[in-house]
């Protein structure tokens, strides 16, 4: 059963990824790529992490996503001109095949040995609020807290960059 | 024979649901009869009286009338995206119910149909107890935009890209103060959990009304936004946008669209109900007998939800429209900093 489920999410996820290269049409590219997270939350929902699969849907399917479609519905953007991305394409074919490396040489020293499943690694209530709150606040503030202050600089330098040359500041 | 314990809870979830998209199918067809009442009644008028007593039948004939009309696409419309988009925003709107408690435990008495024993079982009235159950809310109401936002782009026309243009910038920011209002509530229950939430206010004077009064307004005010309903409706917004993102749609696909925004309404109202007013908790809950205290706390409990909806009408027929620059100020200038305000307030208070 964890298996089909396992093998749905999965071939949809490629599927739609593969499907998102080779579409032309940027709001289609869109919706695939949202499929892409939904899919991937669903795999994360079969690894009992709840909290991160509703935080992909979330943040990335939700929102992020919401501003990609905002911008391209904005800007009606049609499809795409060919022979801008004239570099870009054999480049991405070496990156992406020095990638596949390390990925493929761990494949194959992986023996298929000790098959945990989630629940047992983390115990009982693993990938739910409680424990991953618990984990946040105590083990890993640090990373939190600077995570948290670059997100500010983010939005001070963005609200900083619309403002640039308009003298309004006092209106 | 007797049923298998995991066939069982598979075929009680699935009564369950298909109960629940049944209430609320009616409650949704109901629902734009009594709006149709309701606003005559604040105009003075009488509002359609014809269709069987008292104008009863109305949602049927409207039902018939709409699935005889002309499915219409536009010639220059995106045919795939134009013939899912009802679909993309009418399953979220769905699925939200998926965790909201109706009521308490139920015992359902062992019984025998056709030769299959059928042991004791105990449900809640809930279909799902999500860990999580605040956040896939949030969750859904966020993927709801893609319906509105895609219909508006796939119908290619200005008007409804517009709408749905609109609709994508308004939900995302009322989806923040959305959020933040109910984390005082989070905070005072320490879960996310709908069950837990409902749990914490069993006495009357518990309801998170009480407690988080702040929080309330700004839930309501955002669920209005999010919902797309007066003051709040410049995504439809019949004098600028003709229709909005609806414009291009006849036929059941425009019904779709009107189901899933009363859908929504009833979801968010039930919210309301569950979030500040004590979900299926009732005050003298003791004063009614043993056997009749469920029936008691589901009828209270779509009570609440139907007062609710009440106002949602009252609202869209009292209320002018906001302009597009006050709707974003409203949600950016007062609903954030507001809702931020309520979460260290509450943070104080527990302290203390």
């Amino acid at each position: 059963m964890e298996l089909y489920f396992f093998l749905f999410f999965a071939i949809v996820a490629v599927a739609s990824s593969v499907a998102m290269i080779l579409q032309r049409n940027p709001i289609y590219c869109v919706l695939l790529l949202i499929m892409v997270m939904i899919s991937i939350a669903g795999l994360y929902l079969m690894l009992d992490a709840q909290f991160v699969a509703i935080i992909q849907i979330v943040v990335y399917a939700g929102a992020i996503m919401v501003l990609f479609l905002f911008v391209i519905m904005l800007l009606n953007l049609s499809r795409e001109e060919g022979g801008v991305f004239r570099i870009q394409k054999p480049l991405a074919v070496l990156l992406a095949a020095l990638l596949f490396l390390p990925v493929a040489a761990m494949i194959m020293s992986y023996t298929g040995g000790g098959t945990t499943t989630p629940a047992d690694g983390g115990g009982a209530g693993f990938g739910e609020v409680e424990q991953i709150g618990t984990l946040l606040f105590t083990k890993y503030l640090l990373p939190v807290e600077i995570a948290a202050v670059l997100l500010l600089i983010a939005i001070v330098g963005a609200v900083v960059l619309t403002r640039k040359g308009t003298v309004s500041v006092g209106e | 024979m007797v049923v298998d314990p995991m066939i069982l809870e598979g075929a009680i979830a699935l009564v369950k649901i298909g109960i629940l998209l049944g209430v609320v199918f009616t409650t949704v067809a109901y629902l734009t009869f009594m709006e149709r009442r309701i606003s005559a009644l604040i105009q003075d008028r009488l509002g359609p009286n014809r269709v069987g007593p008292m104008g009863l039948l109305q949602p049927l004939a409207d039902g018939i009338k709409f699935m005889w009309k002309e499915e219409f696409i536009p010639a220059s419309a995106d045919r795939k995206l134009f013939a899912i988009a009802p679909a993309l925003i009418l399953v979220p709107a769905l699925l939200i119910f998926a965790v909201i408690p109706v009521g308490g435990e139920v015992t359902i008495p062992a019984f025998t149909l056709f030769g299959l024993q059928i042991q004791e079982t105990t449900t809640t009235l809930q279909i799902i107890d999500l860990n999580v159950g605040i956040l896939y809310i949030l969750g859904m109401t966020s993927i709801a935009v893609y319906g509105i936002a895609l219909g508006g782009w796939s119908a290619n026309n200005k008007f409804t890209l517009l709408g749905g243009i609109r609709s994508s910038a308004q939900m995302i920011s009322y989806e923040l103060s959305l959020g933040l209002s109910i984390v005082g509530i989070l905070m005072l229950t320490g879960s996310l959990q709908m069950s837990k939430i409902v749990a914490a206010q069993d006495g009357f004077l518990d309801w998170f009304i009480f407690r988080q009064p702040l929080a309330f307004v700004i839930f309501v005010i955002a669920a209005f936004a999010e919902n797309n309903r007066l003051p709040f409706d410049l995504v439809e917004c019949e004098q600028e946008l003709v229709g909005g993102y609806h414009t291009e749609y006849s036929s059941m696909r425009f019904s779709m669209f009107m189901i899933s925004e009363y859908a929504s309404m009833v979801a968010a109202s039930a919210l309301m109900a569950t979030l500040f007013f004590g979900g299926w908790h009732m005050p003298f809950e003791d004063l009614v007998g043993p056997g009749l205290v469920t029936l008691y706390q589901v009828a209270g409990f779509l009570l609440k939800t139907g007062f609710f909806l009440f106002v949602y009408i009252w609202v869209r027929w009292s209320l002018p429209r906001f302009r597009y620059d006050q709707l974003m100020a409203i949600g950016w200038k007062v609903l954030l900093p507001l809702a931020l305000l309520n979460v260290v307030v509450t943070g104080i208070w527990m302290l203390v």
